[in-house]
């Protein structure tokens, strides 16, 4: 099993969940986060001062997923997510090493 | 007495009630989120401590019977005979005590203005004691030179229909002084100091705005044309400033903002104040668009000059009641109202000149003793909050709560 995060603009939040949602991702975690990479941060005007802003809001998508499953599901959201410009964000996949459900204590991959 | 005119000067009494919580969203908008309940506590308190201040010495000593041009005497100490007879020096028509809580609800506001100049780093327990001491001696005196029976500004000729005078270059002077004795708030000018909430600030604004009308309308103490005037006069110099200071900082900055907007709203609203019920529509215009550009430049020159005056109540309040004092010396015509005087711009220059002494004395008088005063309660109390707290945020530390929760 993987973890897959991805940093994304805000606004391909809602093209990113339609495209999982096209290939049968079951469940995702979002999270409003902020943050800075190559993009940097941005320039705030308030009655005339100027403030840079470092820290950009993005979006954190989370993602646990079978080993299989992990290539289709990170393709996707590169798609999905991609506008081409600087600031688009970043994938990470990291291994998980147990998933149990709650209400029915399932593990591994039929916790998914 | 007139019913019509004490119904319109009791609502009026009530709408500019209404502008100190305005008051207090469009600062409390503006401050970072650890200090919006600080910064709205500072404003909303001041309608319980200054309404019963107000009651107990502040009107007595603003309105009351007149010692030597500068103070009113103690008779009305406690409201003693201020009751359904109207005082005829005041008004006629209406009630006496109807015409002193309208003037109540204007010493609360002007106390709440200043707060901003010290927003995000004042102590509580100074600032009351700090707030009352000024109203007392500084509001009161003040508002009894220019519109008590007797005043000496009021008996030089000086014309301020709602209080350019009174409200906003007193609060503005007091405001600069306050930022000069209490000093930058802690990471000025290298933190990003960013407003958490400009919906507030816009909808306080609006608050304003609307409030004002009871303030500028209402100051003609009567429900007669002088009134709609004042209100003609109040909107339509609200409505230049807007565009002007939006104008400005578009040209200067490339973006015309909300906070530009609001910010140029309150600044025409000011400039507009003392001359409300002696201009014309025209020059209430005029007014207006000059309130956006000189208010804009000024918040813009306080970065230079180095004060931290967080909300800019000098560079809006001050400077927009200067232009508004000044301008009601040109553009003043008695064919508004017979009552007042012509200025410059209809055949009488002397105006402006009793303008410009009014306008001297106030901001002298006010801030050389609210420095005095912040000198005196800094050493008693110490005005600012530890430095520790004014970084965890004066919501926790002066009020043990907190704005916004999970």
């Amino acid at each position: 099993m993987k973890k897959i995060e991805a940093i994304i603009q805000p606004f391909k939040l809602e093209a990113v969940k339609e495209a999982l949602h096209g290939i049968s991702v079951q469940g995702m975690t979002v999270t409003e986060v902020k943050g800075f990479g190559r993009q940097k941060g941005l320039r705030e005007v308030y009655r005339g001062m100027e403030y840079q802003v470092d820290f950009i809001p993005k979006v954190k998508i989370e993602v646990i997923a079978p080993d299989d499953k992990v290539e289709t599901i990170v393709k996707t959201i590169m798609t999905a997510a991609r506008t081409g410009r600087i600031g688009d964000g970043k994938i990470f996949v990291s291994p998980v090493a147990q998933v149990i459900r709650i209400r029915t204590g399932e593990t591994g991959d039929a916790a998914i | 007495m007139n019913p019509a005119n004490t119904a319109f000067v009791l609502v009026s009494a009530a709408l500019v009630m209404l502008m100190t919580p305005g008051l207090a969203l469009f600062y409390g908008g503006m401050v970072r989120g650890k200090n919006v309940l600080a910064t709205i506590m500072q404003n909303f308190v001041l309608l319980a401590v200054i309404g019963v201040q107000w009651a107990l010495v502040g009107y007595s000593l603003a309105f009351g019977p007149d010692v030597g041009g500068v103070v009113g005497s103690l008779e009305w100490l406690g409201l003693q005979g201020v009751g359904a007879e109207p005082f005829k020096a005041y008004s006629e028509t209406i009630p006496h005590s109807t015409f002193m809580i309208f003037q109540a609800m204007f010493a609360i506001i002007t106390a709440a203005l200043i707060t901003g100049a010290w927003a995000e780093r004042m102590k509580f327990n100074a600032f009351l004691v700090f707030i009352l001491l000024w109203s007392t001696l500084v509001y009161d005196p003040v508002a009894h030179w220019v519109w008590g029976d007797g005043g000496f500004l009021k008996g030089l000729g000086a014309l301020d229909f709602a209080g350019g005078t009174v409200v906003h270059i007193n609060a503005g002077a007091a405001a600069l002084a306050a930022a000069l004795v209490m000093g930058h708030r802690e990471g000025y000018g290298k933190e990003a100091f960013i407003p958490h909430n400009l919906p507030m600030t816009i909808l306080g604004a609006g608050l304003l705005w609307f409030g004002w009308f009871g303030f500028n309308a209402g100051s003609a103490l009567a429900a007669d044309g002088l009134a709609a005037s004042a209100f003609v006069a109040t909107h339509l110099a609200t409505c230049a400033a807007v565009l002007s200071w939006l104008a400005t900082e578009w040209l200067v900055r490339g973006k015309p903002t909300t906070l530009g907007a609001a910010s140029g709203a309150v600044a025409g609203l000011v400039a507009v104040t003392p001359a409300a019920g002696f201009v014309g529509p025209m020059s209430a215009l005029l007014i207006g668009l000059g309130a956006g550009v000189f208010c804009y430049l000024a918040v813009l020159a306080k970065v230079k000059l180095g004060y931290d005056d967080s909300l800019d109540v000098v560079g809006v309040h001050g400077v927009g009641g200067l232009w508004g004092a000044l301008a009601t010396g040109l553009f003043a015509s008695k064919a508004v109202n017979d009552a007042g005087a012509d200025g410059l711009f209809f055949g009488n220059p002397a105006l402006l000149g009793i303008q410009a002494v009014a306008v001297l004395v106030t901001i002298v008088y006010s801030f050389v003793l609210s420095f005095v005063l912040l000198k005196v309660v800094d050493a008693l109390l110490g005005l600012r909050v530890a430095r520790d707290d004014e970084v965890a945020g004066l919501d926790l530390t002066e009020h043990q709560e907190a704005g916004y929760s999970l």
